[in-house]
């Protein structure tokens, strides 16, 4: 019964820090890493809210141990804009109404971003089949997977530039 | 936010070393693979091990060859073409994207059964004094019952079941290899024919053509209400259900019949009568269980006739609501 | 115009998209403690005794509060004080909150619940409306009309009953809606501290700061000048987030003893017993029709299951019969409704309030009526759509009605005329309209005060800083405020700052509920924006020496023909000349014409208009329910900003066919004999079922401009009507495929299927309810309609039914 000393890698940047074991990684970045763009809508594996990405694929933050991430690079929200300029998922995203609430939104925004790097370009029902794992109460997913569609097709610009 | 409780953390290296932690902590030590029915599980109290003992840094469970290490996750084995088609369907049907990034093969076949008077918070189960599967002492499912009759809602094992699929399991005391139809056993509580002291290692399973029709609520996060898998070996056809009983199992019966048969739709439609007659549907998960009897035949009809080959990728469309696999 | 009307990233659009909006739940503040209630875990007792001396020694646990700490109570209706925010003696559900622990964290808070020794005497619970019509005691509450029931409610606009033993035809069908709940997906939460000051703040997620600001002073017996209620972003309201909830109270008070900030945050059991969800409702429609298809009369009677408390019940209740004669033209009408309470969660407002029911029922009768006359379902609501500008049975008055060109839309783009009735056998299509209130004409409390009220601020920077109490909730509230003072200023919309929805800082405003910020927060924003215009033009005028008539506002600058200004320099010129500069705007709906007691529920400013296409497929061997395609066409009167209008339509949409095919707020009672347990079936978000991504059919979305005079620019709202027509397309697109109807809500497969094989058999193939129990209505109000001489006024009074 003792707190263990963790060391994470999150969007990039090392970090340290002593949690208990019985904590999730949603909790450690939430609660001690200050990150609380991710979300959380049952902390039960049923809504996708806290989906983040670690190695490159999406997950629940809420159903991993945060002792289990040691070695394994976390991305969140808060590490997909480059500086003060934004993804151009999240770009899409906020022009496109993807985003009511917003509640749901980090949690998509990172399934979708690893939907295109494995398919730069997909169709729309393999959008609704990656995003499928993620409750929105607000959209009905419509604006989200145009918003996707059209985050594709700006990366692709960019790619081309 | 629903947290989890204390306990220790061990993450052995190899599989000898998790054998042995095993055999030290006795019942009172859990094995973690995904963790994506352990620990909803635990956040809802329904376990509270005193130990975890992690697989996550054991690479014999990471074998991805001919044989499966029980650590595979879903996704691997969806993006492996050359597994079983049946397989391939089911994996890709369990939960969602996330969890199936996470889940592995070795935890959905270890799953725990379900029931809707258990898969409960701790204050909710509370409400209504609990039940014999944990901390009470009736089924309210079955009321009458000396036997929980929580139902088994693993969707790959009906699809190895048909598929003749053989598990390794090891302990400090050695390895054994059975047929995955004798891991289980139809008792809600005592699901699996597995000591506490044994981790399941690998899933052996030959390619056959093969299908796995799922019924559930949703294209995704729905656990199965109904599996059914079919798989042609040795040239007759041979089916497996899931989430009818507290086990996914063969149907001797209608394997029986169908053996040696040409899959016409008079014999598809005799199988599928038989098959519904040995399922047991109960008042304890999703959609009303009459309907769900009801509609095994319709489901094991989808699963032959796509097995002899007739295009049913518009049924699959409107029942899963995507390609799966 | 130059914001109104063009699709636009919305204000709030960068902190959405990059995790910075700060919902409740993400305030951490120094010294933080949390809080964790402890629940009833009968569905009816009495406490005999509570013991919270083993939790109070609990390591890491600071406080213990308990019933007796809330002598005061309290309710969303000064009519229905009826909760506690911790029971202090009688619980009432399952998840009543008894006992509150405050510790360092919230394991330990968790653990100390534990602790607490509480001995109940159950009671007998009553689960079912049935029982409580049939069982007076035990009572649930000691006030209501007697027994179990809580409200009654009884009109007669016009002898209905007689025009519809008149008419050529009679149609009696009895429908029943399912209760369902919001599932917003982030959970409530909340923090109280108090401020440097000593002054309490709460950051909650609430659509009602305003609401929840009174409840705080009666609650917590202080002056409400010492309380400051910050709505934080709601992740998703839909109405839950629209009552004062118990975890509000107790961290307020637990933050006010500690001296310190106090945390709570629901988990999403606990959401399901906050609930105030749709009330499940039993509907017996009579209606009377000519045989060339107009309405001569409607009688309806609706049993509403409350749940264990008041909440909004009383406005629920008038709501399942308010607006039935806002959509077509129907001479006489006579309602009459009952509340009861049982021992489950409280019902409330849920989009769309007390009105989907009734809507589902409604416009499934007239497809079966259409079906008896042999006439299109569209052309039979086309001959009878209510009028503009006039003035409705129950004296509501109408103003614009987009309808015709909502339905009339719908059927082209759907290609109706060709494949309704025509499509093969397993294959449909099915219409409804809906129609729903921009913003409640009374306000709950009533005064004459303003329902809305908006600040602006200038700088001579140039800034624009706008306060108002509306509350964001994912609607986009920030973003029409801030269109329509740009508009009016010509401005860019992203240089106005919101600071909304806080009782400390921002003008009232009633909150984000009944659709009606766009309107009232909008109209309010017009009128301060327009007086800052005006000085802003009479000082821009003096510098370009025209009259201030001919200044104009666009693109950030003021000018008169080639000549002019930055909006900046403007603003310097007229501080200068009226020193700081400032403006408010308060909007107060007009008064409406109905006075009867009770009239005070349904009158709106505006109304907005929906027509609905629904196509299904349903399999014919398993009853198994696919929807490809839908066709909305909504009169929103004038787009704001389109991007979020579709949203809203899209979201409605999604909602109302998840409704239609599987929310169900339900609950399971063990067998009586073994056990007094009534608990939710399925309190989680795995198996309370909602619609995924993959459940979602293909949206074809039209917005309806026919601009209402009532409404900032003519807008109308946008984010509840187009709900309504969904289920019940559902419901007749299942027919028009497979001939069955399902007249209740949710439409499953299994329902489905078994209306076939009573079709098979020969049978009526229908699924629903098969009667309505013995209400004891009391003698309806009598209020004659405009045609028959009325002026709004009752001219008897039998049995009073009460208002809100
Ligand atoms: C919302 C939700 C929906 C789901 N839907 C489905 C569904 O549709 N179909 C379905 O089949 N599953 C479903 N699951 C369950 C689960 O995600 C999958 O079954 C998954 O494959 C389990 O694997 P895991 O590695 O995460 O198991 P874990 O949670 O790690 O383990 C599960 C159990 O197996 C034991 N175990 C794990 N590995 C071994 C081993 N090697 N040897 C012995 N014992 C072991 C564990 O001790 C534990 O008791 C769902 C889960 C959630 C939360
Ligand atoms: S089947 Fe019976 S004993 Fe088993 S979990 Fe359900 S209620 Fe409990
Ligand atoms: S919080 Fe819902 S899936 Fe993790
Ligand atoms: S935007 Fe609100 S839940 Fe998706």
């Amino acid at each position: 019964m003792r707190h263990a000393q963790l060391a994470l890698s999150v969007n990039g940047e090392a970090v340290e820090t002593s949690v208990a074991p019985y904590k999730t990684l949603l909790e450690v970045l939430r609660e001690d890493l200050g990150l609380t763009g991710t979300k959380h809508g049952c902390e039960l594996g049923e809504c996708g809210a806290c989906a983040v990405l670690i190695d490159g694929e999406p997950q629940l933050s809420c159903l991993v141990l945060a002792l289990e991430c040691e070695a394994r690079e976390i991305e969140t929200v808060e590490g997909m804009a480059r500086g003060a300029q934004l993804h151009p998922l999240q770009a899409a995203f906020a022009d496109l109404g993807a985003a009511q609430c917003g509640y749901c939104t980090p949690g998509i925004l990172l399934t979708a971003k690893a939907l295109l790097a494995r398919e730069p370009r997909p169709t729309p029902s393999r959008i609704k089949e990656a995003i499928s794992g993620n409750l929105c109460r607000c959209t009905g997913y419509q604006q989200i997977v145009e918003a996707i569609e059209e985050g594709a097709r700006r990366m692709d610009d960019e790619r081309r530039r | 936010m629903m947290r989890l409780p204390w306990f220790d953390y061990r993450a052995p290296r190899t599989l000898s070393e998790a054998a042995r932690i095993l055999a030290g902590e006795g019942p009172n030590a859990a094995l973690i693979a995904g963790g994506t029915d352990l620990l909803p599980n635990m956040k809802r109290r329904q376990s509270a091990p005193k130990v975890l003992v992690s697989l996550r840094r054991i690479p014999e469970l990471k074998r991805n060859g001919a044989v499966l290490g029980a650590g595979i996750t879903l996704t691997e084995i969806v993006r492996k073409p050359e597994l079983p088609r049946g397989l391939r369907q089911a994996a890709a049907q369990v939960a969602t994207v996330h969890l199936r990034n996470m889940g592995t093969i070795g935890g959905n076949l270890c799953l725990d059964t379900r029931c809707n008077y258990y898969n409960q918070n701790y204050e909710w189960r509370k409400a209504i004094d609990f039940c014999l599967k944990k901390d009470g002492d009736i089924c309210w499912v079955a009321t009458a019952s000396k036997r929980c009759v929580a139902m088994s809602s693993t969707d790959c094992a009906p699809a190895l079941l048909a598929l003749g699929a053989r598990v390794t399991l090891v302990s400090a005391n050695g390895e054994r290899e059975l047929p995955l139809e004798e891991l289980y056993n139809n008792d809600g509580i005592d699901y699996l024919h597995r000591r506490p002291d044994e981790i399941l290692t690998e899933v052996h399973c030959a390619n056959a053509p093969s299908t796995y029709w799922k019924l559930r609520r949703r294209g995704a996060f729905d656990f199965p209400v109904l599996g059914v898998a079919a798989a042609l070996i040795d040239g007759s056809a041979r089916l497996a259900l899931g989430a009818v009983a507290s086990r996914p199992f063969l149907v001797a019966k209608a394997n029986d019949f169908l053996r040696g048969k040409q899959l016409t739709d008079d014999v598809i439609d005799e199988a599928g009568r038989i098959a519904a007659s040995r399922a047991k549907p109960m008042d304890n998960a999703d959609l009303d269980l009459y309907w769900r009897k009801e509609v095994t035949a319709a489901f094991v009809a989808y699963a032959l006739r796509e097995l002899r080959g007739d295009d049913l990728r518009e049924t699959r469309s409107r029942i899963a609501r995507y390609e799966p696999a | 115009m130059n914001v109104v009307g063009k699709p636009r990233r919305r204000v709030d659009g960068r902190a959405k998209v990059t995790g910075q909006t700060r919902f409740a739940d993400d305030f951490a503040l120094p010294r933080m403690v949390h809080l964790k209630l402890l629940r009833s875990p009968h569905a009816h007792a009495l406490i005999e005794s509570l013991d919270v001396a083993r939790a109070q020694a609990h390591p890491g646990v600071h406080l213990v509060l308990t019933g007796k700490d809330f002598p005061v109570t309290f309710g969303i209706l000064p009519v229905t004080q009826d909760e506690y925010a911790l029971a202090p003696e009688h619980v009432r559900y399952v998840g009543d909150p008894v006992a509150g622990v405050v510790a360092r964290d919230e394991q330990t808070a968790t653990e100390a619940l534990d602790l607490i020794e509480v001995r109940y005497r159950p009671l007998e619970p009553i689960a079912t409306p049935e029982e409580a019509l049939a069982k007076p005691e035990p009572r649930i509450h000691a006030y209501g009309e007697r027994g179990n029931i809580h409200r009654l409610q009884a009109f007669q606009f016009g002898d209905a009953d007689a025009a519809i033993a008149a008419s050529d035809h009679v149609f009696e069908d009895i429908f029943f809606y399912e209760g369902n709940t919001h599932l917003p997906i982030e959970q409530h939460a909340c923090v109280a501290a108090l401020d440097a000051d000593g002054k309490l703040t709460l950051w909650s997620s609430t659509q009602v700061p305003h609401y929840v600001h009174r409840a705080l002073a009666r609650v917590l017996r202080m002056p409400a000048s010492q309380i400051r209620v910050i709505a934080t972003p709601n992740g998703g309201g839909f109405g839950g987030k629209t009552d004062i909830c118990n975890h509000e109270l107790v961290a307020a008070k637990a933050a006010l003893v500690l001296g310190r900030p106090v945390k709570i945050c629901l988990n999403r059991e606990e959401v399901f017993y906050m609930h105030r969800g749709r009330h499940p409702v039993l509907m017996k429609f009579r209606t009377g029709v000519t045989k060339d298809g107009k309405l001569t009369g409607m009688h309806l009677q609706t049993l509403v299951d409350g749940g264990a408390y008041g909440s909004y019940g009383v406005a629920s209740t008038f709501y399942t019969g308010a607006l039935q004669t806002v959509t077509y033209e129907l001479p006489r009408y006579q309602f009459e409704a009952a509340r009861v309470f049982t021992n489950k969660p409280p019902c409330g407002p849920k989009r769309g309030h007390g009105t989907p029911q009734p809507r589902y029922g409604q416009e499934i009768q007239l497809d079966k009526i259409a079906e008896r006359l042999d006439k299109d379902p569209a052309e039979l609501r086309l001959a009878m759509l209510a009028k503009p500008n006039s003035l409705t049975a129950n004296w509501l008055r109408i103003g614009s009605i987009g309808l015709e060109q909502c339905i009339k839309t719908v059927v082209e783009r759907s290609d109706w005329k060709n494949r309704y009735r025509k499509l093969p056998q397993g294959r449909g299509l099915g219409l409804a309209c809906g129609a729903y209130l921009c913003g409640a004409g009374l306000p709950i409390y009533w005064n004459k005060m303003p329902q809305s009220g908006v600040q602006l601020l200038l700088d001579r920077s140039g800034q624009v800083t706008l306060f108002c109490g509306a509350t964001e909730i994912g609607q986009g509230s920030d973003d029409v405020l801030a269109a329509i003072v740009s508009e009016v200023l010509g401005i860019d919309p992203y240089e106005v700052r919101c600071v909304t929805g806080d009782t400390g800082m921002t003008p009232v405003d009633l909150g984000s509920y009944s659709s009606r910020v766009t309107l009232m927060a909008g109209n309010a924003a017009i009128q301060a924006a327009q007086k800052l215009k005006s000085m802003l033009a009479e000082a821009a005028a003096e510098d370009l020496e025209v009259a201030p008539e001919r200044i104009s506002f666009a693109n950030g600058r003021v000018s008169f023909e080639s000549h002019s200004l930055t909006f900046a320099e403007a603003v310097v010129l007229a501080e200068a000349k009226f020193g700081t500069l400032g403006a408010v705007g308060s909007y107060s709906p007009p008064r409406a014409p109905g006075k009867y007691k009770g009239a005070g529920v349904g009158p709106s400013p505006a109304y907005s208009y929906t027509a609905c296409v629904v196509e299904a497929q349903v399999d014919p061997r398993t009853g198994w329910i696919t929807i490809p395609k839908i066709w909305i066409a909504h009169d929103i009167g004038r787009t704001i900003n389109p991007v979020l209008a579709r949203g809203q339509v899209e979201g409605s949409v999604y909602m109302g066919l998840s409704e239609a095919l599987m929310e169900e707020q339900v609950f399971r009672r063990l067998p009586p004999k073994l056990s007094r347990a009534l608990v939710h079936k399925m309190p989680s978000l795995l198996e309370y079922k909602s619609i995924t991504s993959l459940e979602m059919p293909e949206m074809d979305t039209v917005l309806i401009e026919d601009p209402d005079p009532n409404g900032p620019f003519g807008a109308k709202e946008v984010g509840q009507g187009p709900l309504l027509p969904v289920p019940p397309a559902v419901a007749n697109a299942i027919y028009d495929a497979v001939g069955v109807r399902i007249d209740e809500i949710p439409i499953t497969p299994d329902k489905v299927m078994r209306a076939l094989e009573k079709k098979a058999k020969g049978e009526a193939p229908r699924v629903g309810p098969e009667r309505f129990p013995d209400v004891p209505y009391p003698q309806p109000l009598i209020v004659p309609p405009a045609w028959e001489g009325g002026d709004g006024s009752e001219v008897k009074r039998h049995d009073a039914a009460a208002v809100v």
